[in-house]
């Protein structure tokens, strides 16, 4: 079935962005990212330390994998734009996925700094995919300001707390003129499931993967749930109903007792 | 002179480039970028950008995270 994600005229054939936080080795990420069949991944952006032995570039590079820089750990605005350009520059790519975020407890995005940087960094002419809260206002707000995509969070980072409010996710679908990804909160393979039955056009997820006890079978069952999501958003489901409706007919039963 | 590399304080000769920095930190060939004093420093400019008394440079790269 051809189905490809179309994001900022780029085409993938998987729905399923991965992140590469959390994996206890390098073999580990390699093999959970080459099991979940993702063609998009994310790193972050930190200072080179002298000591350190491989690197996650080389991992992507092996498995053919496009790089998404974030700007994780960014409180502000302006920390969140010089990151993305150091990223453009070490990476040389121009797309981004803008996090900006409001305190270390809850991860939650800050919608004003989160505004501001996407403005500036569109008018930079970057690729946005700003992580959002789950606020279809901010997401309009976001789409408006010329982002690629929007990615609300399902719950906060790394909670494994899955969905929770789907209602504003269906809002977000609903109304967005741009692909949208569901980032941030999914715990086990039924959440990314339900992401694309809401209509998410995509999803990104790290920690559950990369934090499972076997993380290349969970990295495999993200990418047949997020794909059975999405073969039954386009499907259609049946309506829920209050009572039972037959599926074998009443009609020749026979009359014995 | 001081100058303040990747958070930490150290010497440096007068007529130190940031391409000469980037070297004393890292052998990367790629996928390293460089603010100087918060301002990015494009890779081709490194060897002709001189540092100065006091700046604050910055040399990252991409890790794992997201």
């Amino acid at each position: 079935m051809e189905d490809p994600l179309v994001i900022a005229g780029e085409t993938f054939e998987s729905r399923l962005i991965m992140g590469t936080g959390g994996a206890p080795s390098m073999n580990v990420l390699e093999e959970a990212l080459t099991a979940s069949g993702t063609e998009l991944t994310t790193v972050a952006m930190r200072r080179v330390d002298p000591g350190s032995r491989g690197s996650v570039l080389d991992v992507l590079g092996r498995c053919g994998i496009r790089v998404l820089p974030n700007t994780a750990g960014c409180f502000t605005a302006g920390e969140a734009v010089l990151t993305a350009k150091l990223a453009r520059d070490a990476l040389e790519t121009n797309w981004v996925k803008l996090e900006v975020i409001a305190d270390e407890r809850t991860l939650l995005p800050d919608p004003i700094e989160l505004l501001d940087a996407a403005e500036q960094l569109v008018d930079d002419g970057f690729v946005v995919l700003p992580y959002t809260n789950d606020d279809p206002v901010l997401a309009h707000r976001l789409e408006q300001a010329g982002c690629a995509a929007v990615m609300p969070l399902g719950s906060p980072i790394g909670s494994g707390l899955g969905i929770r409010n789907p209602h504003n996710i269906e809002l977000i679908v609903e109304r967005a003129q741009v692909p949208v990804v569901l980032d941030a909160g999914l715990g086990t393979a039924s959440d990314a499931a339900l992401a694309m039955e809401l209509g998410c056009d995509a999803v990104l997820l790290a920690t559950a993967v990369t934090r499972a006890q076997s993380p290349a079978l969970m990295a495999s069952a993200m990418r047949h749930a997020v794909t059975a999501g999405r073969m039954a958003r386009l499907a259609g489901r049946i309506p829920k109903r209050r009572y039972a409706q037959a599926s074998s007919p009443w009609q020749g039963l026979s009359s014995g007792g | 002179m001081k100058i303040t590399v990747n958070g930490a304080e150290r010497e440096a000769e007068d007529g130190a480039t940031v391409a000469g920095v980037v070297a004393s930190v890292t052998r990367a060939p790629a996928g390293v970028a460089v603010a100087l004093n918060d301002q990015v420093v494009p890779r081709g400019d490194w060897p002709t950008t001189i540092v100065r008394e006091a700046d604050r440079i910055e040399v990252l790269t991409a890790v794992q995270g997201g």
